[in-house]
């Protein structure tokens, strides 16, 4: 027994395993009472026939003489159609019958019964003495009287049915017994798996459910490693905010110093310098900040904390948060109407995954320039499109731009770390739906499509 | 088998035993002969021949030898010389019963064998075909100018009082030399003591004893006797012919119903013949009306249940008891007491 099969199955066969023993011993026990008492029935028959022919047995002239009474064996025949054999002799002497039937053992008894073979059956044979004085000599008289057991058999054939009924329906009924129990026997572990599974991610309070004295160690051990899981989560999130600080306010530092320096210098190839410096500060900057999105985003998608939120007012507010860089460029954010959807979501991570799409259409698109936002509902998913009328995607397969660190060829003079459409990607691929990139049919322009299921 | 053992105790329970001979055969031709069949009865042909007829327009191939012989005769056939024969059929219920108790009759299964109540068969080796009543059987003639006697204690007195009318002209069985007028002697002796004292006038006034029914229902035709005792009544029934000289009674006081029977030997040598064969007999015999290709009683009437002096024959091991050696001797004895005393 080292398989880690189910406990419960394994309960079960073990329960319904000595059930069905049990319902063996019953039978058995059953049968042998049954043919115990089958047996006895015919020996007080046969016994019953042989007393009535001893008593019979007179002496006539000096002569045993033997008056078979017309009962003796006709009693025996209303009880079975079984073959009837006797003898009947004096000592050793056959007086009369068959002299080849064999004779139980009778020494000192007075009768003796025994089960033996004659003419190809089984016989029951009883013998039974009597000692009577002919002529002053003392004679024993030995009546044997013997049945076939085919009637014997049938009554016994008859019995195993009933027998095995009784036994197969008290199998059945313990083994539902048993299934009843073990499934009683197993609910608090079920109880408990199904809290377990039902928490949120988030939730990893201790469970303080009242478990039989069996489960209160597994329970402790499940509370104990919640509770170490409960605290490395909030290091590391407490870890990549603290990277965030670490890396990003020295940068700042140095870019606000670096064009306060700038300001100051008239020569041309130190201004160049300078501004390469800032520039590549920027991009230092834009990629920590995108390694981080990505830390949080991988750490979330792992256990999405989704909630039925009304998607167009989630978007809506993730796209107006980037209004005043676009009103930088003199770019237009069209918000087409959008219905009410709601949709069962991590909020957070979508408004990550719109900002960054949103944020690549700004900052690829020319000035006086359009952007539209669109949901789009279809039967089996919702689309959210994002258009511009920038030069759209350049590649070949824009489908490569959704890998780590992959940068089009348009971008050279952008700054970015080419993270933002894995983020976007890795966002919806976990709610189950995934992006799109194609170029616009009519005019230039990229269009993002993410799309999720309903 | 023991074979030699157990003839050793029919020929110490049936001694003297006559050595089997074929008596009389009958052989039923065919035109094309595929099969035969062996039929050992002690039923008369003339009365048993239909049966075979209609056997044979069933089964066109099978030629039947019919061998007649005595009940007695059969034992010696089957248990002493080991003769083969495929059919056994019987009047002596008794020994029917102890062939089969003794290992010599093969069971047999059919639809033909189901149709048979449980009464009329023994071990489903042992099959009944007929009920018929043991009846006493009078000569008109005889009896003229007296009243008919309708039980046994009539009988006795009408004898008693007539002697030397009746004097020799009373017949019965040889029951040391037929089995069924040993059973029909050993059921009224079971019945009744009025048995004994119908033997002791019986004896009184001189008996004749008989093999065969047939004969003696012969000889009161033709007032030879006037009185014949435990005739077969279907075969006096049988005799159109002589239908008005003859009387016959059922007694009143009781009257015995014997079953002919019919079983399959072990040792058959055309099982499938004689299996064919038993299921037409059975087929006509428990078949509802009658056919007029069966010559004997129907047995589809239970005829106990019709009147309550039929003492039917009941098959079962009771009847080896008066196969026993000492009981056959004891009764022997005391019926020649009483029958042959001149
Ligand atoms: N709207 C768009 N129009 C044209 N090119 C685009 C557009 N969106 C993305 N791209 C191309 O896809 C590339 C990958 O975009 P992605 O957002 O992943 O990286 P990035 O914008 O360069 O860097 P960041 O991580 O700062 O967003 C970009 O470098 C750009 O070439
Ligand atoms: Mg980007």
């Amino acid at each position: 027994m080292t398989s880690p099969a189910s406990l419960r199955r394994r309960l079960a066969t073990q329960l319904i395993g000595s059930a069905a023993i049990l319902a063996a011993v019953l039978i058995l026990l059953f049968l042998s009472f049954s043919r115990q008492i089958a047996q006895n029935s015919q020996d007080n028959i046969l016994l019953a026939s042989a007393t009535s022919i001893l008593e019979n047995i007179s002496v006539r002239n000096d002569e045993i003489v033997v008056d078979i009474p017309y009962s003796a064996f006709s009693m025996l025949g209303s009880v079975s159609n079984d073959r009837v054999f006797y003898r009947i002799d004096n000592d050793d002497e056959l007086l009369t019958g068959y002299s080849d039937l064999p004779r139980p053992d009778i020494q000192a008894a007075t009768n003796a019964f025994a089960t033996r073979s004659y003419l190809d059956a089984d016989i029951r044979t009883v013998s039974a003495l009597k000692v009577i004085a002919v002529n002053q000599r003392i004679e024993t008289v030995i009546v044997t009287i013997a049945q076939t057991q085919e009637g014997l058999t049938d009554q016994l054939n008859a019995l195993f049915k009933q027998a095995l009924g009784i036994g197969v329906g008290f199998f059945i009924i313990s083994s539902i017994l048993a299934i009843i129990a073990v499934n009683r026997v197993f609910r608090p572990l079920q109880d408990l798996a199904t809290s377990v599974s039902g928490r949120g991610p988030n939730d990893l309070e201790p469970f303080n459910t009242a478990v039989p004295d069996e489960m209160v160690p597994l329970v402790h051990a499940l509370n104990s490693f919640t509770g170490r899981l409960d605290r490395s989560l909030s290091r590391s999130e407490d870890f990549i905010t603290e990277a965030a600080h670490r890396v990003r306010t020295p940068l700042a530092t140095v870019r606000t110093q670096a064009e306060v320096f700038l300001r100051r210098v008239r020569q041309d190839n130190n201004r160049t310098t300078l501004k390469d410096m800032i520039r590549a500060i920027d991009e230092s900057s834009r990629a920590a900040g995108q390694l981080i999105d990505q830390a949080m985003v991988n750490l979330r998608t792992d256990v999405l904390d989704r909630k039925e939120v009304n998607l167009g007012e989630c978007i809506v507010d993730a796209v107006q948060r980037l209004q005043p860089i676009a009103s930088l460029r003199d770019i237009d954010l069209k918000l087409a109407p959008m219905d009410v959807h709601f949709a069962h979501i991590d909020p957070i991570l979508i408004q990550n995954a719109i900002t960054n799409i949103v944020d690549n259409a700004i900052k690829y698109s020319p000035p006086e320039t359009e952007i539209s936002v669109q949901i789009i509902s279809e039967s089996d998913k919702i689309i959210i499109r994002i258009l511009d009328q920038g030069p759209g995607f350049c590649q070949d397969d824009p489908r490569t731009l959704l890998g780590r660190f992959v940068r089009g060829q348009s971008s050279t003079d952008k700054i970015g770390s080419g993270l933002g459409l894995t983020i976007a990607n890795d966002v919806f691929i976990a709610h189950g739906g995934g992006l799109r990139l194609y170029n616009r049919q009519e005019g230039t322009g990229a269009c993002v499509e993410a799309f999720l299921p309903r | 088998m023991c074979r030699s053992i157990l003839a050793a105790i029919i020929l110490a329970l049936a001694s003297p035993l006559p050595a089997f001979q074929i008596q009389e055969e009958t052989v039923f031709e065919v035109d094309k002969k595929a099969g035969a069949l062996r039929i050992i009865s002690t039923a008369d042909i003339d009365l048993f021949a239909p049966i075979i007829k209609s056997f044979q327009v069933q089964n066109p191939m099978i030629e039947v030898h019919y061998i007649g012989v005595t009940s007695t005769e059969i034992m010696t056939a089957i248990t002493q010389e080991n003769e083969a024969f495929d059919v056994v059929i019987s009047s002596a219920m008794d020994l029917q019963i102890k062939l089969a108790n003794d290992g010599y009759a093969a069971p047999h299964f059919s639809a033909a064998s189901d149709r048979v109540p449980g009464w009329g068969k023994w071990r489903d080796s042992v099959f009944a075909f007929t009920q018929e009543h043991a009846a006493i059987v009078l000569s008109l003639d005889a009896f003229q100018g007296l009243d008919l006697p309708k039980t046994r204690q009539a009988l006795i007195t009408i004898l008693r009082e007539n002697p030397d009318r009746f004097r020799n002209r009373v017949g019965t069985y040889d029951i040391r030399e037929s089995g069924l007028g040993y059973l029909f002697a050993t059921q009224d002796a079971r019945t009744s003591e009025v048995f004994w004292r119908l033997s002791e006038v019986f004896g009184q006034v001189g008996t004749q004893l008989y093999c065969c029914s047939s004969e003696m229902i012969d000889d009161v035709s033709a007032g030879d006797i006037a009185v014949a005792y435990n005739v077969l009544g279907s075969y006096a029934t049988a005799r159109a012919d002589i239908a008005d000289k003859i009387h016959i009674i059922q007694p009143e006081d009781f009257t015995t119903l014997m079953m002919r029977s019919a079983l399959l030997p072990v040792n058959a040598p055309n099982t499938e013949g004689a299996g064919l064969f038993m299921d037409h007999l059975l087929t006509l015999a428990w078949s509802a009306p009658r056919s007029a290709d069966f010559p004997f009683p129907n047995g589809t009437t239970d005829e106990t249940a019709n009147s309550a002096k039929l003492r039917p024959i009941r098959m079962g091991p009771g009847l080896l008891v008066f196969l026993d050696r000492f009981k056959r001797d004891q009764f022997l004895n005391a019926w020649e007491a009483t029958i042959l005393q001149n």
